[in-house]
């Protein structure tokens, strides 16, 4: 359906194009359920399940002590927006999984964080260096209302995949819809098919 | 009839009202084009078109009650420069065509068999799904103690004053607190209800003691500085964070 009276404003050109039905923010807005938690660094510990058993634990200065991976990739939202050419640094899960000593899981996995949020994706779709624990942002330390210190980072699905605030993950068999995906948004989420809601 | 999925399908509402409610909110009644079921607090996404195939979507919270299925209103705020709300504001009137899908979002919702103590917490047109929830609450007339703080910039920038002036007269449970942010305080009207200065601890104190005691569940909604200030008041006097929730529209 065509609105004949509008043109748009196609306000900044973007440098590479952006997935359908998103637009360009230069800003970083905040898309959270509820309100931002208390997470405190000296208690803060992460953890990895693989099929009902604990593999690992890792505190904050354990994290910081691992080796460390930098991305620049572009994010996109479900609630439109698209921001490119941003920065992160943190630890891949494929490094986490090495310091278990285990190897790649497969199946899926799901997010657990503070304040309960949780998240599914396909286990495919954290290993390879497709998923991070990231907890630097452009140079700075990942802010608390952008899931500091810790949030999970999965850039090539929508941002909601990528849970603020992560505290553990658990690798399973079946695909558990996680907070989002029970209210109808997507099992997979990915921008370029425009996955926002069950069904699309 | 074909079998369409509203939420999935693109739907074409037809526009049965514009209502200038402020000087920079206008409101705009959408005929669906089949009864659809929405829950207080949910939005829609539009999208808009161009002739050469251009798209933008952005969401909008549905400030009618869900009472009735058949329209959805909207309170679109005129952001300067703004792709959406300058062309809701420039050029939609009665009669035309929007496409739209929807209902959208399930966290930020009120059932209407809530009965407990509510705190509601508007800044802006964050008062949109708010109304909703407010709405819906006279339709199915509970009596649970609702307080609903309203923040905005002044006095002609109120929206729904009136029926919210009306419902806090008719209404002993429900407690209107509307506070204006920038207006000096011989601006502000006479009426008991008003404050100016941002939502600060002390009035969300004032806001619990109308309550009587802290709130079984409370909803924050408008702009993210607003909705983070706020939620962290909301934690600091000890609710639950599964107890507050959020709807953020933008920066
Ligand atoms: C779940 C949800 C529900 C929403 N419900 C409503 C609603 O009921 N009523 C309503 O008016 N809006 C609502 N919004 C905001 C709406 O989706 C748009 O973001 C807003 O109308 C601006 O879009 P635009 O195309 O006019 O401006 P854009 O062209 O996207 O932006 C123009 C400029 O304004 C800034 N900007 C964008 N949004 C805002 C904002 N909300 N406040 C201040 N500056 C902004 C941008 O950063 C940009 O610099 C909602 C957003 C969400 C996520």
């Amino acid at each position: 359906m065509i609105n004949n009276k509008f043109f748009g404003r196609r306000r900044s050109e973007p440098a590479r194009s952006v997935p359908p039905g998103q637009y360009l923010e230069d800003g970083f807005p905040v898309l959270s359920a509820g309100p931002t938690p208390r997470v405190d660094t000296a208690t803060w510990d992460f953890s990895i399940e693989i099929s009902g058993a604990m593999i690992g634990t890792w505190s904050w200065d354990s994290l910081n002590a691992l080796p460390q991976t930098d991305i620049h990739t572009d994010i996109h939202c479900v609630t439109k927006w698209s921001k490119q050419d941003t920065d992160w640094r943190g630890v891949t899960i494929d490094t986490l999984l090495e310091d278990a000593g285990v190897d790649s899981p497969t199946g899926f996995v799901l997010a657990d964080c503070d304040g309960g949020y949780t998240t599914n994706v396909p286990a495919a779709d954290v290993i390879d260096g497709k998923g991070l624990l990231v907890h630097t942002y452009n140079g700075e330390p990942l802010t608390p209302e952008h899931g500091g210190p810790v949030r999970l980072f999965i850039p090539h699905l929508y941002l909601w995949k990528s849970a603020k605030w992560i505290r553990s993950l658990k690798f399973m068999d079946e695909d558990v819809p996680g907070f989002w995906e029970r209210y109808g948004y997507h099992m997979y989420g990915d921008p370029w098919r425009e996955q926002r809601y069950t069904n699309d | 009839m074909v079998n369409t999925d509203p939420v999935r399908d693109w739907q074409i509402a037809t526009v049965t009202s514009v209502h200038v409610e402020t000087p920079r909110v206008k409101l705009f009644r959408l005929e669906l084009p089949a009864n659809t079921r929405f829950r207080a607090g949910q939005y829609f996404d539009v999208r808009l078109t161009a002739p050469d195939g251009y798209q933008a979507q952005r969401s909008y919270s549905v400030s009618s009650s869900p009472s009735d299925p058949s329209m959805i209103e909207l309170a679109i705020e005129l952001i300067s420069d703004g792709e959406m709300s300058a062309y809701f504001h420039e050029f939609v009137e009665l009669g035309d065509q929007i496409e739209l899908r929807g209902p959208i979002g399930g966290h930020f919702t009120l059932s209407q068999n809530f009965i407990q103590p509510l705190l509601l917490i508007a800044g802006g047109t964050g008062l949109a799904p708010v109304i909703s929830m407010l709405r819906q609450r006279q339709s199915v007339e509970t009596t649970a103690p609702t307080v609903l703080m309203f923040s905005t910039r002044t006095e002609a920038d109120i929206l729904f004053r009136e029926e919210l002036m009306q419902l806090s007269e008719q209404d002993t449970n429900f407690h209107l607190v509307i506070t204006l942010t920038r207006s000096a305080s011989g601006e502000i009207p006479m009426e008991t209800y008003f404050e100016n200065r941002r939502i600060d601890r002390p009035m969300i104190d004032s806001a619990i003691n109308l309550l009587g005691n802290v709130p079984a569940r409370a909803y924050i909604c408008g702009g993210s500085g607003f909705v983070e200030t706020i939620g962290n008041h909301l934690l600091d006097i000890g609710m639950r964070h599964d107890d507050v929730r959020t709807e953020r529209f933008g920066p």
